[in-house]
């Protein structure tokens, strides 16, 4: 440490590279302190800012650039780094220590390479456009997709990790998806043989085609799609377009251009220090070569990233000795895993294998000569095993008596390596070198929160693949500490929404104030157990929401049955099933707006929404609808609201089924059914999916035998695309299955918990759903599909039951003792209709009368 | 008028009547007209002091909308509460005081039910 000259930057760093392992130097770099001494340059070859290409599939599954991003907009600017985007560096000037970019020329005193890889293209003639696209970057997958949109079929050439996940990519927006590998077996390097085929069976049984041992000869204009691929052995296959992603070579032009020395299979050389064969240069990531090897993994780029920094800023840092590369990922669903020497290289290494082909589950343990560790493993199909396996591998924990148990599958699911049996210097987070240790002095440090412990440890933020594990141990330690996480609805029901539920059905509870006096305390109650308790014993019991015991329990919304805006005004949504409706109702709903001067807008859901009618008015609003043969469309409940359709077959010349019969017949089925959040659905006729059903909670598309069912999609502030469930569904068995899943998420889903955050929360994932719901595991369909024809059966529509009641109408009156209505209620008009005027303009209003002082 | 404020005890109260009993939603709130205000209605028929009515201006602070007497009846660490259906705020019944944020204050009025009639009293 030099004290006294820490406000003088007097080097000037540069980082080529703004890729994940350039972006978290700079963060270690900042964190470290490094901004007193350092003049920091960061120059990016992409117009974004450092991503996640760790989960770039998800591009396609929803997540747009700016979700990925690695870190908030104003990271750098916030410490002084300057960031140079869209800016590509064209050579380096080694003797008079300079880089050259379009912009010119920027001096440096320390020069780090981050510059990642490439994919590696083979030299196919005919390969160019649609037919040599490839999956790397944001820009790369904003080509594929748009390639996508006139295409049915796409191809990937490459079956490692990197293809299978363009794969998914390809599969994910609709294509038929294929996938060509030169090797005899799918993901060659971190797989043998059996789970190669373990792997492709899986594969193929998700309508992904798998061809192996085919290497392209030439790429030639197709017959039936845009592209024909002749492979060398005679065979051909035909596709709109096609993906290469047959690996990736390290980006090392700069440095061969400036005279680095670099590996025989390429990357810049460097030493344990990250040092290129020039001092000043450093190089890490992908890009470097080290003893021979480059490593394509983040957690050895973080690893190096981290040690840099500390080398820079003058810390004691570790040197590289290489990098575990044991891999666990999700490829199109099917789990994979790979740890240390899957192939059993080790002179005397033995291994133990399970085959399971009836469903293609394969996991293979390799131990050492001495039978003493585990070495290596390879998994397909079920990653439980994965996290023991590696700390054993890693930590060199002895091996049990029977080592084949560690793979086997036992009937209370695979074994784990309980949290406490993990010792202090276990590696739990290997992107951010996160150990047990670490964790425990968190919490010792007072951390009681997962997500506290995640920001301050950043353990399970990189690659995610730890967050099982760490959560695991996290809470481990937390009770052994002696802290208790609680669950507690509120103050008032020290249960769960679950529990709840479970209590209302079990005890056959029909009112909130028994609930609260056998199982609750006090007298009252408060706005989050409340509303939480009416939506539960409406899901169970389906009674009119304004009977006066259940009429305090609802929030505004449901206590007016009509949606509060800003001003206090209501708005109201008839229910228009399936958006099909006639001449006459669209034109009392005209009318209806016309006489109560309400604004009027189309919905995203296919309905009329009408704006600013006062509290006093609904009910006139009402009656008039109702004459009309309205119903109440519930857009107020945490209830189903819409199902969106196309108008299938019998209009459209795609169609294959009748999405509005069916969307009709969905809706007037679930109408009315309470759920912890609201529910939309939607049904398209054919693939092309114009309801966009895969962005709903339950989505419908037609095939030409039936219907495919999609779950747990969802639009809004976090879009996340439907799973497919079944396929080929006939009517009454897609109706079956829709029941059973909308009562299995009523009866788990914690409260205001959409579908895809349910799902998502779900142990055992979409498996476990469609075991439960397909397979019928925890023996409950009948008893599901039983309370759902209850609710449906007890259906009727809330507003027609108000109208009937003196008594409930009562409490739609403005004021109780007079007839006006609230003289604070002031519109203006804008494009012809009324909107709820802004505090600015209401002195812009004429008054009749002065205030009275 | 202002100076009623600062003691009401010592000083006869005037009661009023401001509406029926019968108008009045057991656990939750309904709102009457009084010369220029607003006024929100919270009975509660049984809470463990007995039955109790409270009285609040019915104009929310933050958004402006008269809409207070919409809200949820809770109680919250012993203390009973009315919650804004707007932006979930909580106000004392007995005060008008809010939980959350101490510069938002509603109107309180003394109310009792007498017979048929619920009465208020100006403070």
């Amino acid at each position: 440490m030099k004290p006294g000259i820490s406000s003088i930057k007097s080097e000037t760093l540069i980082i080529i590279g703004n890729g994940m392992v350039g972006h978290h130097c700079v963060e270690q770099l900042i964190e470290r302190g490094a901004m007193a001494h350092y003049d920091i340059h960061v120059y990016g070859e992409e117009r974004q800012r450092a991503y996640d290409r760790v989960h770039l599939s998800e591009y396609f599954g929803g997540r747009d650039a700016e979700s990925l991003a690695l870190c908030q907009p104003d990271l750098y600017d916030t410490h002084g780094v300057h960031l140079h985007l869209g800016v590509q560096v064209l050579d380096i000037d080694r003797d008079n220590q300079e880089i050259i970019t379009s912009a010119g020329r920027q001096r440096y005193d320390r020069l780090v390479l981050a510059t990642g890889s490439f994919p590696f293209v083979p030299p196919i003639p005919g390969a160019e456009g649609n037919s040599r696209l490839v999956y790397r970057t944001l820009d790369d997958l904003d080509a594929i997709r748009d390639a996508a949109v006139s295409a049915r079929r796409g191809v990937v050439v490459g079956g490692g990790l990197l293809g299978l996940e363009a794969a998914n990519a390809l599969k994910s927006l609709g294509l038929e998806a294929h996938v060509v590998e030169f090797a005899p077996r799918l993901m060659p390097v971190q797989l043998d043989d059996q789970g190669g085929a373990a792997l492709k069976a899986r594969i193929e049984a998700l309508g992904v085609g798998v061809h192996l041992n085919r290497a392209t000869s030439e790429i030639v204009p197709g017959e039936e799609y845009a592209y024909r691929m002749n492979f060398n052995d005679g065979e051909y296959l035909e596709t709109d377009l096609i993906v290469f992603s047959a690996g990736i070579r390290p980006q090392d032009a700069l440095a061969r251009s400036a005279s680095l020395e670099v590996g025989e299979r390429g990357g810049v050389i460097i030493d344990d220090d990250f040092r290129s064969s020039d001092p000043t240069i450093y190089a890490i990531g992908e890009c470097a070569s080290w003893n021979g090897s480059c490593f394509g993994l983040v957690a050895p780029g973080y690893s190096m990233a981290r040690n840099l920094a500390l080398q820079l800023v003058g810390a004691q840092h570790e040197c590289f000795a290489g990098a575990d590369m044991s891999t666990k990922l999700k490829l199109l669903g099917v789990d994979v895993g790979s740890i240390g020497d899957a192939h059993a290289a080790t002179p005397g290494a033995k291994s133990y294998r399970y085959i399971d082909e009836a469903n293609n589950s394969y996991r293979r343990l390799v131990v050492s000569a001495d039978n003493s560790r585990v070495i290596g493993a390879v998994l397909v199909g079920d990653n439980s095993y994965y996290d023991t396996l590696l700390q054993y591998a890693q930590n060199g924990i002895k091996l049990p008596a029977d080592p084949s148990s560690l793979i086997l599958p036992l009937s209370d699911g695979a074994p784990t390596l309980g949290a406490d049996a993990l010792p202090d210097t276990a590696t739990l987070c290997s992107c951010h070198n996160v150990s047990k240790g670490a964790v425990c002095c968190a919490i010792d440090a007072g951390c009681t929160d997962l997500g506290e412990l995640k920001a301050q440890t950043k353990a399970g933020t990189g690659c995610g693949g730890c967050a099982a594990l760490v959560k695991q141990v996290f809470e481990h330690e937390l009770s052994a500490r002696g802290v208790e996480v609680d669950k507690s609805l509120c103050e008032h029901f020290a249960h769960t929404r679950q529990e709840l539920y479970d209590i209302v059905r079990v005890n056959r509870i029909t009112r909130f104030d028994e609930l609260l006096a056998k199982h609750g305390r006090g007298h009252i109650g408060c706005d989050i157990c409340k509303p939480a308790v009416g939506s539960i014993l409406a899901s169970c019991w389906n009674q009119p929401i304004t009977d006066p015991t259940l009429v305090p329990l609802q929030d505004t919304n449901d206590t007016f049955m009509a949606n509060m805006q800003k001003n206090g005004t209501y708005s109201i949504v008839p229910r228009i099933a399936g958006g099909e409706i006639t001449p006459d109702k669209l034109i009392t709903l005209g009318a209806v707006a016309k006489k109560y001067d309400l604004y009027t807008k189309i919905t995203g859901g296919q309905r009329i929404d009408l704006f600013g009618a006062q509290l006093h008015q609904l009910p006139d609003i009402w009656g008039e609808l109702i004459d009309a043969g309205f119903e109440t469309g519930h857009a107020y409940g945490k209830s189903l609201r819409t199902v969106k359709s196309c108008v299938g077959s019998t209009w459209c010349r795609y169609g294959v089924q009748d999405s509005v019969g069916m969307a009709i017949r969905l809706e007037n089925r679930y109408k009315g059914l309470r759920a912890p959040h609201k529910i939309k659905f939607g049904v398209s006729g054919c693939t092309r999916e114009c309801a966009e059903a895969q962005s709903k909670d339950i989505g419908v598309i037609a095939t030409e035998n039936g219907w495919n069912l999609y779950v747990s999609g969802n639009g809004g502030m976090r879009p996340r695309h439907a799973e497919l469930f079944a396929t080929d569904l006939d009517d009454a068995t897609l109706i079956r299955y829709i029941d059973r899943y909308l009562m299995f998420y009523v009866r788990t889903a914690d409260k205001l918990q959409r579908t895809s955050v349910w799902r998502e929360s779900i142990e055992g994932g979409l498996d476990y759903l469609k075991e439960v719901i397909i397979e019928d595991s925890l023996d409950l369909a009948a008893e599901l599909e039983a309370q759902m024809q209850l609710v449906v059966d007890r259906y009727e529509c809330e507003w027609a039951n108000a109208l009937a009641d003196p008594e409930k109408l009562k409490r739609f009156r403005t004021f109780v003792n007079d007839q006006r209505g609230d003289p604070d209620i002031h519109f203006v008009k804008e494009r012809g209709q009324p909107r709820p005027a802004r505090a600015s303009e209401l002195q812009l209003i004429p008054v009749t009368q002065e205030a009275s002082s | 008028m202002t100076q009623l404020h600062t003691d009401n005890t010592a000083r006869a109260v005037s009661w009023r009547p401001l509406c029926e009993r019968r108008d009045l939603v057991a656990d939750s709130g309904v709102v009457a007209w009084l010369d220029e205000a607003q006024v929100a209605l919270f009975h509660l028929p049984s809470t463990d002091q007995g039955e109790q009515l409270f009285a609040l201006e019915n104009r929310d602070p933050k958004s402006g909308a008269n809409v207070i007497g919409r809200g949820i009846v809770g109680s919250l660490k012993g203390e009973l509460v009315i919650a804004s259906p707007l932006y979930k705020q909580h106000f004392r019944l007995k005060d008008g005081s809010c939980l959350e944020y101490p510069e938002q204050r509603l109107r309180a009025w003394p109310v009792r039910i007498n017979g048929d009639l619920v009465e208020i009293a100006e403070a």
